[in-house]
C-alpha cells in the first residue's frame, strides 16, 4: 500500500468523520472571514487606486510637467518659458486665487476659488461639464464654468451673469468632474473656471493678493519629462520666487505613496481583525477538540497513531479554514466595491474597480495560515488523548490539562508570534515598523487580556454566599475551569474599544472647533483690503451700525539674514553639514540639522501692533514696551524653533526690497483655530508702518441677513475685497468633518462586526459543559426559567464587563491620542459610549442565549444517555 | 500468544501510593477464550488496559505475539493494535458521526487496506446487520450497536480481541446473543478472546476464568477443571 493511498484513506476518514461537525467548525472558522475580507478589500482597493493613478497619471497632473509658484514668475523664468514654447514645448497656465463671486440678479455673494486658465488647458484628461462639451467653448468669450454648489448658494442659473471683481462672466455650464481634484475641495470653496485672457479685467490680483501660479508643459516626443526635470529643476527651484517642478512620475509617486500609507494604516485594522479571528478560531477549535475526546480515544484503540489522528483533524480544520477564508475573500471583494463609494470625496481619481488577484491570493493565504496556526494549538492536544479513555472516562478538563504540557505546543506558540511578525512585515515594509506594529497590536490585546484575567480573579474573590443562587452560579461561570471569559472580553472589549476611541476623538475635535469659533469676537472678516480702501471699508461697516473688532495691517516680506548671515549662506552651510554627515554615515537630527529651509524661504505676511491679542500667549521674553523704539519682533514659538533663533538674536527682513533689521524679544503660542487673523511674526509699532500693506478687517454683525447685505455693499464698491462669514466656515468645517465622520463610522461598524463571530465561537466553545451542567441542574429540580436566569446572569456580566473594559481602555486611548497626536485637552464623552456598551451587552446576551437554546430544549434523560 | 509477567500498576494519590494491580503473571494461548472476573475495583479494567497496550505498567511486562509491548512507544503500540488487536466495549464506543459500515471500515482504512467497504459489509452481514449498513449509531438498538462494535473488532481479523463488559449495557437475552456471537467468531477465526466481566454466568461460558481480587489473581481455572488457585478465594468474589 503506497503512502498516497494511505493518505487518501485518511482523508476519506477525515471527510466522513467531519460530517456533523462541519457546520460547527465552519462557524469557528468564520471568525477569520471578516479579517480576511478586510485585508482583501483594503489591498484590492489600494491596488485599484494605485493602478487608476498610474493609468490616469498624466490626466491627474494635466501635463507632462507642472511648474508652480506662490508669486508671479520672475522675468528670468518667464523668458525661459517663452523660449521653451518656441522650441516646441506646449505651455498653458492656470492662476488660482480666492475671491468674492456676486450674482447681480439675486444679489448674493460668496467666497469662491477662481481658476483662470489659458487655451489648451489641460493637456491631458478631460474636464467634463453639464451640459456636456461646454469646456471647449470656455475660451470663446467672457464665460465661466462653475461648481453646481455655487448655483445653489448664489441662487443662480445657467446663463446668469457672475461678477468677479470688476469683470462680468456668463455662467456657461457646471462642472461634473475635474481630474485630480478631490471631491471635498468643492466643499472648501466652489470652483469657478474663467479664461485667463479676462483675468486682468477683474482687477482682483493687486498688491499682496495671494494666488497660486501654475504652468503645465507638454513635452515634444524628443524630450522626456525626466530629462527636462534634470536639466531645468535647479534653475527653477533656486529662482525667486521659487518655482516647484513636478513630473508625471513624481506626482504619481506622491499620490500612490499616500494611498499606500492609507492602505497600511487600514491594513493594521485588518490585521488586528484577523488576529482576533485567530483567537476566535483557537477558542472554537478548543471546544471542538473537547467534543472529539471520545472519538479520538476510540480511533487510538483501533490503531490510529497520534500522527494519523492529528492529520485527520488538521485536515478538517484546514478545509474549513479555507472555506472561511474564501467566504472572507468574497465578502472582501464586495467591500472593495463599497470603499470607493465611501471614500469618494477623498480620492483624486475615478477608481476602476477590478479584481486584484494578488490581494485576493494574499488575503486567502494569510487567512488560511492564521486559521491553521491558531487551530493547531488546541488540535495538538488530540495527540495526547489516551486510548484508555474508552475504558475509564476522565473529565474533559483533566484530559486537556495533561495534554497541554507539550513541547510541540511551545513550538506552535512560537510560530504564532513569528507569523504575526511576518504578517506585520507584509504590511509595514520595514522590520522596525513591523516590530512596532506587532508590539502595538500585542499591547492592545495584552491589555485586554490582563483586564480579563483580573476580572475573572475578581469574580472569584468577591462572590459572596449571601448572593442569590442564580447570580452566584452565573458569576462562578466566569472563573470555572475552561471558562471563556478571556475570549469574550477580548472580542467584545476590542470592538467597543475601537469604536469608542474613534467616537471620543472625533467628538473632542469637533467640540474644540466649536468652542474656539464661539469664543471669537468677530463673525465676518474682510481681507485683501488695500491701504487706500481701509478707511472707506471701515466707515461702511460702521455706517451700517456694526462694530469693527480689529483692523490688522498685513505686510508681505521674506527673511534676508539671521544674525548677520544671509539665508543663502545659512542654507549652503546646512547643506554642507548634511553632506559631511552622510559621508560619515550619520543622519543629522534636531538642532544639528540647521534651520528648516521651509521657514527660511517662505513669504511671511506679518503685522505690527502694540498690544497682544486674546488668541496668543507669551511663552518667553517680554512684550514690546510702549516707549522702546528699537525694532523688535515677537515670533510664534514653533517658527522660532524651526529657524533656530532665541531671544536676543537678530533677523533682517527684506520688505519689498528694503532691509529691516530686528531683534527677537519674545515668543508666543498662537491658537490658530480662532476666527481671527493670526501671525507668525508681529513687529513692534514704528518699524514697518511705512511699508506697502493691505488690511484684514474683522467685524461683528448680528444676523446672517445683515452679513449678506454688508458683503454685497462692500463687494459692489471694492470688488477686490473678499469676505468670509463665520457661519460659512462652520458649515464648511462640519461639511468636511461630516464626510470624514461617515468614512470613520463605516470603519468603526466594520471593526465592531469583526468581534461578532469571535464572540459566537467563544460562547459556543463552552456549550458542552453548559449543556451537561444545565441538564444536571434540571435533573436536580431546576426549572427552565432558573437555568435561563443563570445564563442571563453570566452573559450580562460578561457583556457588561467586556464593554466596560473596552470603554475604559478607549478613554485612555483617546486621551493619549488627544494629548500626543492632536496636542490638546480631552474631555471624555461618557454617556454615548456607555450606550454603545449597553448595546454590546445586549448583543452578548442575545448570542449567549441563542447558542445556549439547546440547554432549554434538552430533556435530562437525553443528556444523561449521551453522557 | 499473550503473556503478562509481574504486572504491577500503582497510582500516586497525594501522599498515598495506591496499588491497583500487584504482580500479575499468566499466559494465554492462541485461540483461547478467557474471562477475567472480579468485583468492582478489583483491577479488571486496569489489567485489560495493560494487556491491550492502552496503558503502561509501573512494573512488569506484557508480551503480545512475542513482542514486548511495554517497551514500545505509544505510536508503535497503536500500530500493533491496528494490526493485531480488536476491542469491544461496554458502552459500544461507536463513532457517532459515522454510519455502521463506516465505523467498521475505520481500522481497515487506518491500516490502508484495499476493499475496506466490501470487507466491512461482509463482516456486518456475518453479525446479522446486512440491512443496517448505512444507519448511524443513534438509529440502532443497543444490541445492534454492540454487534457493529464486534464487527469492527473482527474486521481486521485480529489475533486477539479484548472485550470489556460487552453485555453490561444490554438485557440478558441480547447479552446472550452477543456472547454467542463472540464465541462463534472465536471458533471461526481462531482469534484469542479476552473478556472482562463481573457477570459470572457470562464468565462460565469461557473455557478459562481468571479471578481477580484487590489487584491480585486469586484463581486461574480451565473449563475442564485443571488450574491453580493462586491465593485463597475471597468472600466478596461470591457477591460479584
Amino acid at each position: 500500500m503506497s503512502e498516497t493511498k494511505r493518505l487518501q484513506r485518511l482523508m476519506a476518514i477525515a471527510w466522513r468523520e467531519s460530517r456533523t461537525a462541519r457546520r460547527r467548525l465552519l462557524l469557528y472558522m468564520s471568525s477569520i472571514s471578516l479579517g480576511v475580507s478586510a485585508l482583501v478589500a483594503i489591498d484590492s482597493f489600494t491596488d485599484n487606486v494605485s493602478r487608476s493613478v498610474r493609468e490616469q497619471s498624466r490626466a491627474l497632473l494635466g501635463g507632462d510637467v507642472s511648474l508652480s509658484a506662490r508669486d508671479r514668475y520672475s522675468a528670468k523664468a518667464t523668458t525661459l518659458l517663452d523660449s521653451l514654447a518656441t522650441a516646441g514645448v506646449g505651455v498653458t497656465h492656470v492662476t488660482t486665487f480666492a475671491s468674492m463671486g456676486l450674482v447681480p440678479r439675486s444679489g448674493l455673494t460668496r467666497l469662491v476659488q477662481v481658476r483662470a486658465v489659458s487655451a489648451r488647458y489641460p493637456f491631458y484628461g478631460e474636464i467634463t461639464t453639464e451640459p456636456a462639451g461646454a469646456w471647449a467653448r470656455l475660451q470663446s468669450g467672457r464665460h465661466a464654468i462653475v461648481d453646481p454648489s455655487l448655483l445653489v448658494s448664489l441662487d443662480a442659473q445657467l446663463g446668469d451673469t457672475l461678477m468677479l471683481g470688476t469683470a462680468r462672466f456668463v455662467i456657461l455650464a457646471t462642472l461634473r468632474s475635474v481630474p485630480g481634484d478631490l471631491g471635498v475641495s468643492a466643499a472648501i470653496g466652489p470652483r469657478i473656471y474663467i479664461p485667463d485672457a479676462y483675468l486682468g479685467e477683474t482687477g482682483l490680483l493687486v498688491f499682496g493678493s495671494r494666488a497660486e501660479y501654475e504652468t503645465l508643459l507638454k513635452m515634444p516626443p524628443s524630450l522626456s519629462p525626466a530629462r527636462f526635470a534634470g536639466r531645468f529643476n535647479v534653475r527653477f527651484s533656486t529662482d525667486t520666487p521659487r518655482v516647484r517642478l513636478r513630473t508625471v512620475a513624481e506626482n504619481e509617486f506622491n499620490l500612490t505613496q499616500s494611498i499606500d500609507q492609507l492602505g497600511d494604516f487600514l491594513g493594521i485594522v485588518g490585521l488586528v481583525a484577523l488576529l482576533l479571528g485567530g483567537i476566535g478560531v483557537a477558542s472554537g477549535v478548543h471546544a471542538f477538540v473537547m467534543r472529539k475526546i471520545d472519538t479520538v480515544a476510540v480511533l487510538r484503540c483501533l490503531g490510529a497513531t497520534s500522527g494519523q489522528v492529528l492529520f485527520i483533524y488538521v485536515l478538517q480544520a484546514l478545509a474549513m479554514g479555507l472555506v472561511g477564508a474564501l467566504a472572507g475573500a468574497v465578502l472582501g471583494v464586495g467591500f472593495q466595491f463599497a470603499l470607493p463609494w465611501a471614500l469618494k470625496d477623498f480620492l483624486p481619481v475615478d477608481v476602476n474597480v477590478t479584481l486584484a488577484p494578488m490581494a485576493i491570493g494574499l488575503g486567502l493565504g494569510i487567512g488560511v495560515w492564521v486559521a491553521l496556526i491558531f487551530s493547531l494549538r488546541p488540535l495538538l492536544s488530540l495527540r495526547r488523548i489516551s486510548p484508555l479513555q474508552t475504558l475509564r472516562r476522565e473529565s474533559d478538563a483533566d484530559v486537556m490539562r495533561r495534554a497541554q504540557r507539550d513541547s510541540a505546543a511551545m513550538v506552535v506558540s512560537f510560530a504564532i508570534v513569528a507569523s504575526v511578525l511576518v504578517i506585520a512585515l507584509t504590511r509595514a515594509g520595514t522590520v522596525e515598523r513591523a516590530i512596532s506594529y506587532a508590539a502595538a497590536i500585542a499591547g492592545a490585546i495584552g491589555l485586554l487580556w490582563i483586564a480579563a484575567v483580573l476580572l475573572s480573579r475578581a469574580a472569584k474573590q468577591f462572590t459572596r454566599p449571601a448572593w442569590p443562587f442564580v447570580l452566584r452560579q452565573g458569576v462562578a461561570n466566569l472563573y470555572r475551569p475552561g471558562n471563556q471569559t478571556r475570549a469574550v472580553i477580548l472580542s467584545l472589549g476590542f470592538g467597543v474599544f475601537l469604536m469608542s476611541t474613534l467616537y471620543q476623538v472625533q467628538r473632542n475635535l469637533l467640540n474644540q472647533l466649536d468652542l474656539k469659533l464661539e469664543q471669537s469676537r468677530a463673525n465676518v472678516v474682510f481681507f485683501d483690503v488695500q491701504e487706500d480702501q481701509a478707511q472707506a471699508v471701515d466707515s461702511l461697516i460702521r455706517a451700517a451700525g456694526h462694530r469693527v473688532v480689529q483692523e490688522a495691517p498685513i505686510v508681505p516680506m521674506r527673511i534676508a539674514a539671521i544674525n548677520g548671515r544671509s539665508v543663502s549662506q545659512i542654507m549652503a552651510d546646512a547643506d554642507n553639514a548634511a553632506k559631511a554627515a552622510r559621508a560619515r554615515g550619520e543622519r543629522l537630527t534636531g538642532a544639528r540639522r540647521g534651520p528648516s529651509s521651509w521657514a527660511l524661504r517662505r513669504e511671511f505676511r506679518s503685522t505690527f501692533r502694540g498690544e497682544q491679542m486674546p488668541s496668543e500667549k507669551l511663552v518667553s521674553g517680554k512684550w514690546f514696551a510702549a516707549n522702546d523704539r528699537t525694532p523688535q519682533i515677537s515670533l510664534e514659538r514653533e517658527l522660532a524653533s524651526e529657524l533656530h533663533v532665541a531671544l536676543g538674536d537678530t533677523i533682517t527682513w527684506n520688505v519689498q526690497g528694503v532691509r529691516i533689521p530686528t531683534v527677537v524679544t519674545s515668543t508666543r503660542e498662537v491658537t490658530w483655530a480662532r476666527f481671527e487673523p493670526n501671525f507668525f511674526v508681529v513687529f513692534s509699532p514704528g518699524t514697518i508702518e511705512k511699508a506697502p500693506k493691505q488690511y484684514a478687517i474683522l467685524a461683528h454683525v448680528p444676523t446672517s441677513a445683515a452679513i449678506a447685505a454688508l458683503q454685497r455693499s462692500v463687494v459692489l464698491r471694492y470688488p477686490n475685497v473678499s469676505s468670509l462669514d463665520l457661519s460659512l466656515i462652520q458649515r464648511t468645517i462640519s461639511n468636511v468633518i461630516g464626510k470624514v465622520t461617515s468614512a470613520i463610522r463605516f470603519m468603526a461598524i466594520v471593526s465592531l462586526a469583526f468581534g461578532i463571530p469571535v464572540l459566537f465561537s467563544a460562547v459556543a466553545a463552552t456549550r458542552r459543559e453548559r449543556l451537561r451542567e444545565g441538564v444536571l441542574l434540571k435533573t436536580l429540580g431546576a426549572t427552565r426559567r432558573q437555568v435561563g436566569r443563570i445564563m442571563l446572569a453570566e452573559y450580562a456580566l460578561l457583556g457588561a464587563l467586556g464593554s466596560l473594559t473596552g470603554v475604559v481602555l478607549s478613554v485612555g486611548g483617546a486621551w493619549l491620542l488627544m494629548k500626543f497626536v492632536f496636542e490638546t485637552s480631552f474631555t471624555p464623552a461618557i454617556a454615548p459610549v456607555l450606550l454603545v456598551g449597553a448595546a454590546m451587552t445586549a448583543l452578548a446576551i442575545a448570542i449567549g442565549l441563542a447558542t445556549g437554546r439547546e440547554v432549554f430544549r434538552q430533556t435530562p434523560m437525553a443528556a444523561l444517555r449521551e453522557a | 500468544m499473550l503473556s503478562a509477567t509481574g504486572l504491577t500498576k500503582e497510582y500516586q494519590s497525594g501522599a498515598h501510593r495506591l496499588t491497583v494491580l500487584r504482580d500479575v503473571t499468566f499466559a494465554v494461548e492462541q485461540g483461547e477464550f478467557l474471562a477475567i472476573v472480579g468485583p468492582s475495583g478489583s483491577g479488571k479494567t486496569t489489567l485489560l488496559g495493560l494487556l491491550a497496550g492502552l496503558d503502561t505498567p509501573s512494573r512488569g511486562s506484557v508480551h503480545l505475539d512475542g513482542t514486548d509491548i511495554t517497551a514500545m512507544d505509544e505510536d508503535d503500540r497503536a500500530r500493533l493494535r491496528g494490526a493485531k488487536v480488536g476491542f469491544v466495549f461496554q458502552s459500544f464506543q461507536l463513532i457517532p458521526t459515522l454510519t455502521a459500515i463506516e465505523n467498521v471500515q475505520v481500522p481497515l482504512e487506518l491500516r490502508g487496506e484495499a476493499n475496506a467497504s466490501d470487507r466491512a459489509a461482509d463482516v456486518l452481514r456475518r453479525v446479522g446487520l446486512g440491512d443496517r449498513l448505512h444507519h448511524f449509531p443513534t438509529q440502532l438498538s443497543g444490541g445492534e450497536q454492540q454487534r457493529v462494535a464486534i464487527a469492527r473488532a473482527f474486521s481486521n481479523r485480529p489475533r486477539i480481541l479484548f472485550a470489556d463488559e460487552p453485555t453490561g449495557n444490554l438485557d440478558s437475552d441480547t447479552g446472550t446473543r452477543i456472547v454467542e456471537l463472540l464465541e462463534s467468531l472465536n471458533r471461526e477465526s481462531g482469534s484469542t478472546v479476552v473478556l472482562v466481566t463481573h457477570d459470572l454466568a457470562l464468565a462460565r461460558r469461557a473455557r478459562r476464568v481468571i479471578r481477580l481480587s484487590d489487584g491480585v489473581v486469586v484463581s486461574d481455572m480451565s473449563a475442564n477443571g485443571d488450574g491453580v488457585a493462586q491465593a485463597p478465594q475471597t468472600s466478596d468474589l461470591g457477591a460479584a
